[in-house]
């Protein structure tokens, strides 16, 4: 049996944390935010590009810990080509997956997220990114993104 | 038992853990003797004024205060330090005045001191510290000046451990007429301490850091200077007569422990500076610098790993870095083997820019942490460095 331990720190999210993907600016994006940890002192930045209701590019920058960075890295790959709802079901799927251990909601590559739920100060840590992606839709609906 | 194995806990800069002796004596203050101080005229309310001031001389004993007036129960450090920006701050500063902290202070000896510069129109500025730890006493004297009026610093670094030296802070800060407050909650659990003798004008120290309970602080201040100074908080105890328009106010410490103080805690403070004081403090200083020295060297076997702020004077507090490692990874996977220690920023932001991070690994040592409790640590980080590469 794995442990708590192994569980967390899966080889998906080590490779994701050493070599992270979509870490850039996006020089067109369309909506933009910063997920901030006070917390810890984690911070990112999250880009995304929109073609009418779709998602077309993701992308993020910052530093934090190998699960908020994994988390990151996942999330643009996950959002990319998903509509702006279907993004938003993901970040209410990906967020019952870390608190509750609820599988099924998200792509089987974000489950290995599940683990996270045995560390509960970590949640925020897997989360940041989310958040701020969401935030970056909210900012676009209200004409402040970009 | 932490997730299977037996504690290391290796967090005591953040909060010691509370010597039985604590428990039993607040357990029996709200079982035998519960009332409130300075207010009943009954017997109970008399034995637990009687119990609380009691404690005020111990505390006095301890700080290396002259009298008990001059110290002021508060509920914590960061509480005391606020008190002393705003009422003294607030009342002697004017714009243009500077007020000089260092570089390496927690957030609760800089942000209350912004706050009050922006009432009064004075400046903060840091003094700057050495790459090795220490700070920069030569920087320090050129930006002391005529405008200086308070030089806040803290007596050890919640980060890196690293010991200001208050004596010689005190004597530069008084040739100019500034007034020296020191945060002393680091320092107060490692090194024998005498207000008197640093010639400090405040000090501020907490009670949880000192293996007593949370809830209370112990502040030194002058007894001109608290003589001096306008009250803090307004309410009851705090007070010589009170009228509709205006009122008058007791004198000092009463004058700042407006409402009822945390009585409880005092007793549980009383219990616990009874505990500590009988320790050899000489012998309590070399072992936990010889804890420190020993970590430090085993450390040197796990491959990109370093301490900053190393060439200081300190405290046992650790500040570790990993290569390529986020403190907060590093703090998980020593969780899981049982092993307490701080990851993060630790809310002391300037000085990881300082230093050019954003977060550390920190171990801090305690009086009962042992030699196998060091090499729990000096384990769990390779173990850190075998996961993450």
């Amino acid at each position: 049996m794995k442990s708590d331990l192994d569980e967390l720190y899966q080889s998906v999210i080590l490779d994701h944390n050493r070599a992270p993907r979509n870490f850039r600016k996006l020089e067109d994006a369309s909506a933009h935010a910063e997920g901030r940890n006070p917390l810890c002192g984690d911070v990112y930045e999250v880009w995304l590009k929109l073609e009418g209701d779709r998602i077309v590019d993701a992308s993020f920058q910052g530093q934090g810990c190998a699960i908020s960075k994994a988390s990151a890295s996942l999330m643009t790959q996950s959002v990319k080509g998903k509509t702006v709802t279907e993004a938003r079901a993901l970040f209410d799927g990906f967020h019952a997956l870390v608190t509750e251990g609820e599988a099924g909601r998200v792509p089987a590559k974000l489950e290995v997220f599940q683990g996270v739920r045995a560390f509960p100060i970590r949640v925020k840590c897997a989360t940041l990114s989310w958040h701020a992606m969401k935030a970056a839709l909210e900012q676009r609906d209200r004409g402040i993104g970009g | 038992m932490v997730r299977g194995h037996p504690l290391v806990y290796l967090d005591n800069a953040a909060t010691a853990q509370k010597p039985v002796v604590v428990l039993e004596a607040m357990d029996r203050y709200y079982r035998d003797i519960n009332a409130n101080v300075h207010r009943g005229v009954h017997s109970l309310s008399e034995a637990a004024t009687t119990a609380y001031e009691r404690v005020r001389e111990r505390a006095a004993a301890f700080l290396g205060a002259g009298s008990a007036k001059e110290i002021v129960f508060t509920a914590g450090t960061t509480a005391s330090l606020n008190l002393v920006a705003q009422t003294y701050g607030g009342s002697v500063l004017r714009p243009g005045d500077e007020i000089l902290v260092t570089e390496m202070e927690h957030h609760s000896n800089l942000v209350p001191w912004q706050l009050v510069a922006e009432r009064t129109g004075a400046t903060v500025r840091a003094i700057p510290i050495t790459d090795a730890g220490g700070l920069d006493l030569l920087a320090f004297e050129q930006m002391l000046g005529p405008r200086t009026r308070i030089v806040a610093v803290a007596h050890a670094s919640n980060v890196i451990g690293a010991i200001n030296p208050i004596n010689a802070i005190s004597d530069m800060a008084h040739e100019v007429g500034a007034v020296v407050v020191v945060d002393g909650a680091q320092a107060a659990p490692h090194l024998p301490l005498d207000v008197s003798a640093m010639d400090c004008d405040f000090y501020a120290c907490s009670v949880h850091k000192l293996y007593g309970p949370t809830g209370i602080g112990m502040l030194y201040g002058k007894r001109a200077l608290l003589e001096a100074m306008p009250p803090w908080q307004g309410g009851g105890g705090m007070i010589r007569e009170v009228q509709i328009e205006r009122s008058t106010w007791a004198p000092p410490p009463e004058r700042f422990e407006a409402g009822t103080p945390p009585i409880a805690e005092a007793i549980g403070l009383g219990a616990v500076l009874e505990y500590i004081v009988k320790w050899n403090w000489d012998a309590l200083v070399a072992y936990e610098q010889e804890l420190i020295a020993e970590a430090s060297r085993k450390l040197l076997a796990v491959p990109g790993l370093r301490v900053l702020g190393e060439g200081a004077d300190r405290v046992s507090v650790l500040s570790i870095v990993m290569d390529g490692v986020h403190p907060h990874d590093a703090g998980t996977v020593l969780d899981a083997r049982g092993i307490a220690v701080r990851a993060g920023h630790h809310c002391a932001q300037p000085l990881m820019r300082r230093f050019g991070v954003t977060a550390t690994l920190r171990a801090s040592f305690g009086a009962y942490n042992t030699s196998e409790e060091v090499d729990a640590l000096v384990e769990g980080l390779q173990e850190v460095r075998r996961v993450f590469g």
